[in-house]
């Protein structure tokens, strides 16, 4: 049920999504100004401000809110799917493996694309990996599931520590930072758009059917959901868009497990409203860590997953505080 | 009334069975318009795997079930949902949402994909919450409700989906013995003024005396009794199936029974 609260709610977060563009484009060590930035963009001629915006920043901008929007939506699914508040895009084991690809493509000396794609094949890998182990005879149990991923994921911990310790000192800051979650190397081309977009679309086709699947599996298919169908679209869609974040900007924590419960909150709780509020806020409060993980301790970077943390954690306890409790 | 209406639901040569142990064998059910029809049996005895037998939700091991004249694996997920609705046994609610958006969900096998719920979709739900008395929960989050209360949202969201056949699985769960008899007596009136059917799995045997017209008595090692409530519903019936002596006491409108 689509109430005027809903609509206010989706038109403030389309007004933050333009606000934080603006903020990130403008932000770095080089302090562009919103007022500079909005005329480079209606065309006015820059010389090297203009470089900087359209070279740097807006990719980078795009890069961010990408990455954010894609954890995010991923975050709505795995909790729908695991019915379990605390599941987050990595809570299966997709993180791990890419970082365990891109460790070791790092460790081997590669760098730039062939990291990105050596993450997202450890992500597919690892996405099959689960996929295969967790079905038996057909039935497909939260908790089976679950424990499956977590115990894959576990797997993929020792094989990160086996790597960060063998490593010579210098490759050992790059894997940190990538484990840490990083935009400074990351360009996220129409690809990652499309992967979106694609989610976007077909989660809004089965939105109101996450809502009867969030009341459990049997409600659910009482109430007319194919219940195996779904949550093999919702299993495949919720990892490929994991898969997409971490090959644009390494594991970035907390976006995906935070954003969709401030939503919660502050009332989105229909999946019709949830999805396409959670694509919002969870790029724009990406672009704004970003902004602060680049002009903080400017000219020098901070990894975008220790901000996203520093920024969530008051953010998220201030709205849990304020939010009352049911009446009666 | 039976053998001459066209049955909602039946069952053919049904064989049921779960972990070896066998729980019924060639069941012939007929639910008709207009007919409540009572499960009882011990615990184990597989009243609710016949409820999930008639749902699809598992294959039995021989015979079939027909909704319409269609068998209920035929049907599709969601088109079957805007026939059959049930009550489970207990609900799980994790996830916040308000009460009124939980019994709104009722409406999900009704609504195409890309359609909201229409303000006579919200009408109902409204009036079910009304009929389960817990109108004045409407905006509650789902989780600060008593076990009563959400047993009485169960219900209301069933009423939403407005289906043909009422599955109730324990349907006295929770509530206080004057709510169980009221919104049973709801939704008898709505079956016999509408020509639904509904089909209750209880261990409350004046419950599935007072409102059951047929009775499915099962014992528990593959037989069962069937027929009219009068008939089946007999302390000797009743003492076999239950392996305690059960007694009646008559009073002006029917007959009560209790254990010895």
């Amino acid at each position: 049920m689509i109430q005027r609260h809903h609509y206010i709610l989706l038109a403030l977060l389309l007004a933050l999504t333009v606000g934080s563009f603006l903020v990130s484009f403008s932000s770095g060590s080089v302090d562009l100004g919103i007022g500079t930035v909005l005329q480079l963009l209606f065309g006015a001629e820059g010389g090297l401000e203009q470089q900087i915006l359209f070279e740097l920043r807006i990719p980078r901008s795009i890069a961010a809110f990408l990455s954010g929007a894609l954890l995010s939506l991923s975050g709505v699914i795995m909790q729908v799917l695991l019915r379990n508040p605390l599941a987050d895009p990595y809570i299966l084991g997709i993180s791990g493996g890419a970082a365990v690809a891109a460790l070791a493509s790092i460790l081997l000396g590669f760098s730039g694309l062939w990291i990105s794609n050596a993450a997202f094949g450890g992500a597919m890998l690892s996405i099959l990996i689960v996929f295969g182990l967790a079905r038996s005879q057909n039935s497909w149990s939260a908790t089976r599931l679950l424990l499956t991923g977590v115990v894959i994921s576990a797997g993929w911990g020792a094989m990160i520590n086996i790597l960060l310790t063998t490593s010579a000192n210098n490759s050992v800051y790059s894997m940190l930072f990538w484990l840490m979650g990083d935009l400074s190397q990351s360009s996220a081309g129409l690809p990652s758009a499309f992967v979106l977009l694609g989610g976007f679309v077909l989660m809004m086709a089965v939105a109101p059917s996450l809502n009867v699947l969030s009341r459990g599996d049997l409600q659910a298919a009482s109430l007319g959901v194919n219940v195996a169908r779904l949550k093999l679209i919702l299993y495949f869609s919720a990892s490929v868009l994991t898969a997409c974040a971490v090959t644009i900007a390494g594991s970035i924590g907390f976006v995906g497990l935070v954003i969709p419960h401030m939503l919660r909150l502050l009332g989105a709780r229909d999946h019709r409203v949830l999805i396409p509020a959670s694509i919002l806020l969870g790029g724009s409060f990406l672009m704004i860590a970003d902004s602060f993980a680049r002009s903080i301790i400017a000219p020098q970077q901070l990894p975008v997953g220790v901000v996203t943390a520093i920024i969530g954690v008051p953010a998220f306890l201030l709205i849990l505080r304020r939010t009352k409790p049911a009446p009666g | 009334m039976t053998n001459t209406a066209k049955s909602i639901l039946e069952t053919r040569a049904l064989d049921l069975s779960i972990g070896g142990k066998t729980l019924c064998r060639n069941l012939h059910l007929k639910i008709a318009h207009g007919e409540c029809i009572g499960v009882l049996g011990q615990n184990g005895t597989g009243k609710t795997t016949l409820l999930h037998t008639l749902l699809n939700f598992r294959v039995a091991d021989k015979g079939e079930v027909l909704l319409c004249d269609r068998p209920v694996s035929d049907w599709p997920r969601k088109e079957l949902a805007t026939k059959l609705g049930i009550l489970f046994q207990n609900s799980s609610d994790e996830m916040p949402a308000t009460v009124l958006e939980t019994a709104l969900l009722g409406r999900h096998p009704h609504l195409a994909n890309w359609q909201w719920e229409s303000s006579t979709d919200l009408a109902l739900a409204h009036a079910s919450l009304a009929a389960m008395g817990i109108a004045a929960l409407a905006e509650r989050d789902v989780t600060t409700l008593s076990g009563g209360e959400r047993q009485r949202l169960a219900m209301a969201t069933l009423l939403t989906q407005a289906p043909l056949l009422y599955l109730l699985d324990e349907p006295g769960n929770h509530l206080d013995i004057a709510f169980q008899v009221k919104s049973l007596a709801l939704l008898r009136e709505q079956v016999i003024e509408k020509r639904l059917g509904l089909c209750m799995a209880t261990h409350d045997i004046n419950l599935a005396a007072r409102f059951c017209d047929q009775i499915l008595l099962l014992t528990g090692d593959g037989g069962f009794l069937l027929g009219p409530t009068h008939e089946v519903l007999t302390p000797a019936n009743l003492s076999k199936a239950y392996g305690c002596e059960i007694r009646e006491a008559s009073y002006e409108r029917g007959k009560v029974f209790f254990p010895e």
